[in-house]
């Protein structure tokens, strides 16, 4: 068993750094590559991608970027965990060996996938059987949005990754797979953590929560001393240093940019953190109480101690659904006096609106400049501000109504108050929301399918 | 004496649907039993009047001298529903350290804050 495993993170959220991942593979050591491709309604994307074309649905910006690391991650046995199979996983895995292919690597080494995440061909079935899958925020059940339901799949763990590295593949292409199992998995796989070794199942979950957002723990949107964080240009992404024990260390490579240090981590703890007693997994609920954190040397802080308990009998499920339409339309009001006509365009808009007798479930007006942030708490803004954008933003289902709105902001450039402009953009676009239905269903309803085969 | 929660802590935000969460983390390991005592979950709800329309929760994470704050109904549906600049909430952690909160001269001059 090796001392210590290094995973390293590549990608935040799919559109990070495109160069990330390579510079991970490139700029040291490591064991691991883990990439996080999959947001909340990224399957919804990938589904409709799919209906136009059976071989797309999987995150294509990973075909190119493996085609660039492979030769690298095999002379030098580096594994890569990557969710970016979206809804074609075997399309995606069949992509990567294609481009195993061109270079040369074919049976060099295998090609693990994992299924079974997809639960949109029985969503009538659980339904039908009493399984309500309950929107977990509002309580109310799938039923009331059935009939527009775009994707629904569930979240699997670690496990069926390790049987995937237990049986040699080299690179692991999931669909909807947790985010904090694609670094979690390496560690139980070298390790061998047992399946109630809830402790170290916490520690290599938290590794997996603080690399999962890329540069986010690394000196990327740091508010701690801020202005003092290096080379932000050249910022080197987290790497997890895990030991057999549950402790490890977080770092980046020598020679790039950005800071790791203890109240970075800190904030990255605490980013999208719910109640930090139950932070609940497919493979088990970690306590985020019982993290302790030591400085261990420049750009290195050593996470111990972390306790844990044991996984429920549930599975969260991501289901996306339409919800209707929405767009949003700014307008540039300059001084003097631009808060005042900001507002006044934004009196003669909703009177036209309403003279046409449009109806939204929704229409929000922001003062970018003012107080679209901070809201009330930004306090009165300066009489002698330079510049103020309107921001206006509607929804509904009706497409037609979302549309017409569309139509009347250009208008306000020659029929409303003067000292405007900013209109460069054209009109703005009507964009149809997906939205996403978060649920449980029971773990036993759910067989994940592993297969590892050559490239 | 007031002082401003930017002397006092730093902080990172995110959502969970139309819920914002606020990750507030002590500047310096001593300043934690102050904002324990005076960031309550009841003054953060009324900080953010107009914002938060739900409910304000409070967890106290002491291995690390920080809290965290569950925002309810305060991202206008969350998500992709949501109309605002920031629906994800980004920037509830700035928002949050406008605060001002009470300290004696006293906590103030042993707390090196004078």
């Amino acid at each position: 068993m090796k001392e210590k495993i290094r995973v390293a993170g590549g990608q935040g959220f799919w559109g990070d750094m495109l160069d990330a991942p390579v510079r991970q593979v490139e700029g040291g050591p490591i064991d691991y590559l883990m990439l996080d491709y999959l947001a909340e309604v990224t399957m919804s994307i990938m589904q409709k991608q799919r209906a136009r074309d059976p071989l797309a649905g999987y995150a294509r910006d990973f075909v190119p970027l493996m085609k660039q690391i492979l030769p690298q991650c095999v002379a030098r046995n580096i594994r890569v965990t990557a969710n970016a199979g979206g809804v074609n996983v075997e399309g995606c895995a069949n992509a990567v060996r294609e481009a195993a292919g061109e270079l040369g690597l074919s049976g060099k080494f295998k090609i693990g996938i994992v299924t079974g995440d997809d639960i949109m061909p029985r969503v009538d079935e659980l339904l039908a059987r009493g399984i309500e899958l309950r929107n977990m925020d509002s309580g109310a059940p799938l039923s009331t949005v059935r009939d527009r339901i775009q994707s629904a799949n569930v979240y699997l763990g670690a496990w069926p990754m390790v049987a995937a590295l237990n049986q040699g593949a080299q690179i692991v292409i999931t669909g909807r797979a947790t985010d904090t199992g694609l670094t979690l998995a390496p560690l139980i796989h070298e390790f061998g953590w047992s399946e109630t070794d809830w402790d170290k199942l916490s520690s290599g979950t938290i590794a997996g929560h603080i690399i999962e957002c890329g540069a986010q723990s690394s000196g990327g949107n740091c508010q701690y001393d801020w202005r003092n964080i290096p080379d932000l240009a050249n910022v080197g992404f987290p790497i997890a240093e895990a030991y057999a024990d549950g402790t490890f260390v977080i770092t980046k490579h020598e020679r790039t940019g950005g800071r790791v240090n203890v109240p970075g981590i800190k904030e990255q703890l605490l980013y999208e953190m719910g109640d930090p007693h139950e932070y609940i997994t497919p493979d088990c609920v970690a306590d985020f109480t019982t993290i302790q954190l030591e400085d261990a040397g420049p750009d290195r802080v050593r996470v111990y101690g972390i306790v844990g308990l044991p996984a429920t009998e549930f599975l969260k499920v991501s289901i996306s659904y339409s919800a209707g339409y929405k767009a949003v339309g700014t307008l540039v009001y300059s001084w003097p006096d631009a808060y005042e006509k900001a507002q006044a365009a934004d009196k003669i808009l909703r009177s036209r609106l309403e003279r046409l007798g449009l109806h939204f479930d929704q229409i929000l007006t922001e003062y970018v400049g003012v107080s679209a942030t901070h809201g009330p708490l930004a306090g009165a803004p300066s009489p002698d501000l330079a510049e103020v954008q309107l921001r206006v933003g509607v929804r509904g289902n009706d497409k037609g109504t979302v549309e017409r709105f569309t139509k009347e902001i250009a208008p306000l450039i020659l029929t409303g108050p003067p000292g405007v402009t900013g209109f460069a953009g054209g009109r703005p676009k009507v964009e149809e929301i997906v939205a996403y239905w978060p649920a449980l269903m029971p773990k036993t309803e759910i067989t994940p399918r592993v297969e590892v085969s050559d490239a | 004496m007031q002082i401003q929660l930017t002397q006092l802590a730093h902080a990172r935000s995110g959502d969970k649907g139309d819920t914002a969460n606020v990750g507030l983390i002590a500047l310096k390991d001593d300043y934690y039993p102050l904002l324990v005592r005076e960031v309550t979950a009841e003054r953060v709800k009324k900080h953010f009047t107009g914002i938060c329309k739900g409910s304000v929760e409070r967890f106290e994470l002491s291995n690390l001298f920080a809290l965290n704050f569950l925002l309810h109904e305060s991202l206008g549906g969350g998500g992709t529903l949501s109309l605002m600049t920031d629906a994800q909430g980004k920037t509830f952690s700035t928002a949050l350290l406008r605060m001002k909160i009470d300290l004696s001269d006293d906590e103030a001059r042993t707390l090196g804050l004078d």
